[in-house]
């Protein structure tokens, strides 16, 4: 990919961003495209480890509820400001998945699987249990980022869903920004080639655990960025964050989208955040067509929806 | 003076001896060959030199270093790669991509620079791109530089393999069946290739089953049988060795009742 | 002790259910390969159908039967709908694709019955049996020996049976399966019948003790597939040693530790293991080819 290329993608995704709004119908559409955007943020992130790197997580939720729990926690435990606390967030997910990621990442396909999955039940497990500090299932507030206040100190009055509308499409952007600096770079370039054929990437030198755990951590710190995000807007937190399903969804929206592409991971995040809001009319149906719409994207879109479509348009186009 | 020594090197797979005591050298701009039937060892003898598998017994030394059971990537660090028999191409990727990721250790720097594309990162890339154009130059396949690997015919990933194994500059390069599946005119240029590398200094081991291009090209041929080296020398010398010989009609022999 | 005891038969009775499950998880990767994370849904369709259809008045062995037949059948459709069209996926499309069947399924079953947690009735009572200075529930014997009888049965099945070894032989080499003229696709449908039989006969068996509910299917699965792993993917042997001992170490650590990290506990040891021995307790090393 040429770097016109990465400003192709990056200028079509800021280009939706900006013009969407025009057509919110009401003020509750900037909470869902927020929502959208820390999805995608957390997707982008899963797509250099699954997508570049070829290794499955099945736990990256977990990392998403460390992030969570540090903007519940630091800023009443520790004085931090929420800015603060996501940094804090980032740093103790990069430690974990730097401490646990070495002896994972030994692991191949279903035992990779598991091991992650493992992970991810552990920190959901330790959130739930540890009401003292938590509050257990039942969840905690989280104290506000204070930067709207801020910017109404300095005159411009946003509602909270424009506020978050903006701040997560930025994080967003530069989360996408960041991720398409790698796909070009010596180190993502290695990634796909252990993705590739993991033999041959060592005989060019390549060292393999290395660059599986650098794919590792960087993953780790967008799951824990996003999962700050979203306890920040929503001002409240459930372990839910960081439990088995929200893995699930995630690498479902990856790969829904295409996960070897940034731009397909942020469709799949869009498609999949939407639809229980398209939903909601039909309640209990929910489940049916989640289920349904995943079985049948990987059955017949076996590379995800965007790298399906534009073979299409490709193989129409000659 | 030799730079890659191999010396009495062995391999047990649950119980079965693949290969056992076998000793050669190769010096710079020199090409050695090792031939056998199939089922001899011979791949078996370039994954334990390559460091894929860990040997049994026995050391392997490059510039006089023991690098046995070195990892692949620690090899590749100190000039040592090799090609696959079956290949081994990132499938994903262009061709072009696919001999860049060849130069990963001349490219590669801070992880940060990679992840903020800071100036330093690009420069790296601008300059292996040239370099990567070279080598596809080089091996005929500029032209199919941005198509996706996977689609090239067996022959030109053969020739991308090489390609790719040449953007680290080896200082000895193991080659596996580099001319299987290739037609008479690409096995020619393979052909020619190999003995352009070898004239560049750089030190060949070589594994083939194209009896014509191994005697044409070789300065040295180690014979294995059952995993033994049974017999070496010059082409010349081997091709007279009773004991390559019989080793040769005899697995004739039991293919030929094998057909029967 | 005493508590010891007690502790370890329970730790018997919920292992056996894992080791069901993790059966059937066997099975179906022996035969494709696929993981199949639906397979906790099978559990909770056996007990769901037992449960309605006993309460629209039929005999309870009758209704087991009739939903064991049923979560067959769904076992096959799955197969056929799901899992073969997309043979020679990647593995993490073939993830994705289990884990939507189930939440389909779940979703299916929370429309056609309800969102309500069900019992049935012990099959012989709930006086509990005084044994080895501890008690256990006649339900336990029933749990443990079905699950015993089950891996027996298959044992025979697979070792003297023509089609228990063809379907040994397809999950051997399909190639070759196919070469000495086995219908390597009917061995497929086959398995995934078993394997959704076993998963409904576990849930008939636990469904007096530990309730039966819609959404049951989540951490049953992810128990057998913990399980299966700890055996070592594709052994039965490994499933049940799997099961057995990650009921155990639930139940140990319940009464010793802390109830509420026993599934913690569960999944530390797996990682432990899995540390240790990549391919689990019973798992095949395998050297990759190059």
């Amino acid at each position: 990919m040429t770097c016109r290329r990465k400003w192709i993608q990056i200028s079509i995704i800021a280009a939706i961003m900006l013009v969407l709004p025009f057509f919110f119908p009401s003020g509750y559409y900037y909470r869902v495209g927020a929502l959208v955007f820390v999805n995608a943020l957390s997707v982008v992130g899963l797509v250099i480890l699954v997508g570049y790197a070829g290794q499955i997580s099945l736990g990256h939720a977990g990392f998403a509820g460390i992030g969570a729990y540090a903007c519940a926690l630091a800023p009443t435990h520790l004085g931090l400001h929420p800015a603060v606390a996501i940094l804090l967030g980032a740093l103790i997910s990069a430690a974990l998945a730097l401490l646990i990621g070495r002896p994972i990442l030994r692991l191949k396909g279903y035992y990779l699987g598991v091991a992650t999955l493992g992970f991810g039940i552990l920190v959901s497990m330790v959130l739930s249990n540890e009401r003292a500090l938590t509050g257990g299932p039942d969840g905690m507030s989280v104290p506000d980022l204070g930067l709207r206040s801020l910017l109404r100190d300095m005159g411009w009055r946003i509602s909270g869903g424009e506020f978050w509308y903006g701040l997560n499409a930025v994080v967003l952007l530069i989360g996408i920004w960041i991720a398409l600096n790698l796909y070009q770079s010596a180190t993502g370039r290695a990634m796909r080639a252990l993705h590739g054929s993991e033999v041959a990437a060592q005989t060019v030198g390549i060292d393999v655990p290395r660059i599986k755990l650098q794919a590792f951590v960087i993953s780790a710190v967008y799951a824990s960025v996003a999962g700050s995000l979203l306890a920040l807007q929503n001002g409240f937190i459930t372990p839910e964050v960081a439990g088995f399903m929200h893995s699930v969804e995630m690498v479902t929206m990856a790969v829904l989208g295409g996960v070897g592409s940034v731009l397909g991971a942020t469709l799949g995040a869009a498609i999949l955040t939407l639809l229980p809001q398209v939903l909601t009319v039909f309640a209990e149906y929910e489940q049916l067509v989640l289920g349904l719409i995943m079985v049948l994207v990987m059955i017949f879109l076996p590379r995800g929806l965007l790298p399906s479509i534009v073979a299409k348009l490709r193989g129409r186009g000659e | 003076m030799s730079i890659l020594e191999v010396k009495g090197l062995g391999i047990s797979f649950g119980g079965l001896r693949a290969v056992n005591d076998v000793s050669f050298a190769v010096k710079p701009g020199e090409i050695v060959s090792v031939i056998g039937p199939n089922g001899a060892g011979k791949t078996t003898l370039f994954n334990m030199i390559s460091g894929v598998y860990m040997p049994g017994v026995g050391q392997v030394f490059l510039e006089g270093q023991d690098i046995t059971a070195r990892a692949p990537y620690l090899l590749a660090r100190q000039g040592l790669t090799r090609t696959f028999q079956n290949l081994q191409i990132f499938q994903e990727m262009t061709v072009l991509e696919n001999v860049i990721a060849g130069f990963h250790l001349t490219e590669r720097g801070p992880i940060w620079a990679d992840l903020l594309s800071w100036p330093s990162a690009r420069k790296r890339a601008g300059e292996v791109r040239n370099g990567a154009y070279e080598l596809l130059t080089r091996v005929r396949l500029e032209k199919a530089a941005e198509e996706e690997a996977g689609n090239l015919s067996y022959g030109a990933l053969k020739r991308l393999e090489i390609a790719r194994a040449l953007a680290m500059s080896p200082k000895v390069l193991l080659l596996d069946e580099p001319a299987a599946g290739c037609n008479a005119v690409e096995t020619e240029e393979i052909d020619a290739l190999i003995a352009e590398l070898a004239a560049s200094g750089i030190a060949i081991l070589l594994v083939e089953h194209d009896m014509k291009m191994v005697m044409r090209i070789s300065n040295h041929i180690v014979v294995l049988d059952h995993g033994e080296k049974i017999a070496e020398g010059t082409p010349t010398e081997v091709s007279r060795n009773p004991d390559v010989i019989a080793a040769y009609l005899g697995s004739e022999e039991e293919t030929a009742h094998a057909d029967g | 002790m005493d508590a010891l005891m007690q502790f370890i038969f329970s730790g018997l009775t919920v292992g056996a259910v894992y080791a069901l499950v993790a059966l059937g998880f066997t099975i179906i990767y022996n035969a494709s390969d696929v993981v199949n994370f639906a397979q906790g849904e099978f559990v909770m369709l056996g007990g769901m159908i037992t449960v309605f259809t006993f309460e629209a008045g039929l005999p309870l062995p009758l209704a087991a039967l009739i939903a064991i037949f049923v979560t067959s059948a769904v076992g096959v459709a799955l197969n056929k709908l799901a899992i073969e069209p997309a043979r020679g996926a990647p593995v993490v499309s073939l993830i994705i694709i289990t884990i939507g069947a189930s939440i389909f399924i779940r979703g299916a079953a929370q429309i056609v019955f309800d969102k309500q947690l069900h019992r049935l009735p012990s099959f012989s009572g709930d006086e509990p049996i005084h044994m080895l200075g501890a008690t256990i529930l006649p339900q336990s014997l029933w749990v443990i020996g079905g699950a015993l009888l089950v891996f027996v049965g298959l044992y025979l099945f697979f070792t003297r049976t023509l089609t228990g070894k063809a379907v040994l032989a397809t999950a051997n080499n399909r190639l070759a399966a196919q070469l000495v003229g086995i219908n390597t696709g009917f061995m497929m449908t086959l398995s995934f019948a078993l394997s959704a039989a076993i998963g409904a006969l576990a849930g008939v068996l636990v469904t007096p003790i530990t309730l039966v509910g819609y959404d049951i299917g989540v951490a049953l699965a992810l128990k057998g597939f913990a399980a299966a792993m700890l055996g070592g993917m594709g052994n039965p042997k490994g499933a049940l040693a799997g099961g057995l001992l990650l009921g155990l170490f639930e139940a140990l650590t319940a009464g010793y530790i802390s109830s509420q990290y026993k599934e913690a506990v569960a999944f530390i040891v797996i990682l432990a293991v899995l540390f240790v021995m990549p391919q689990g307790i019973f798992g095949e090393k395998k050297t990759e080819r190059v």
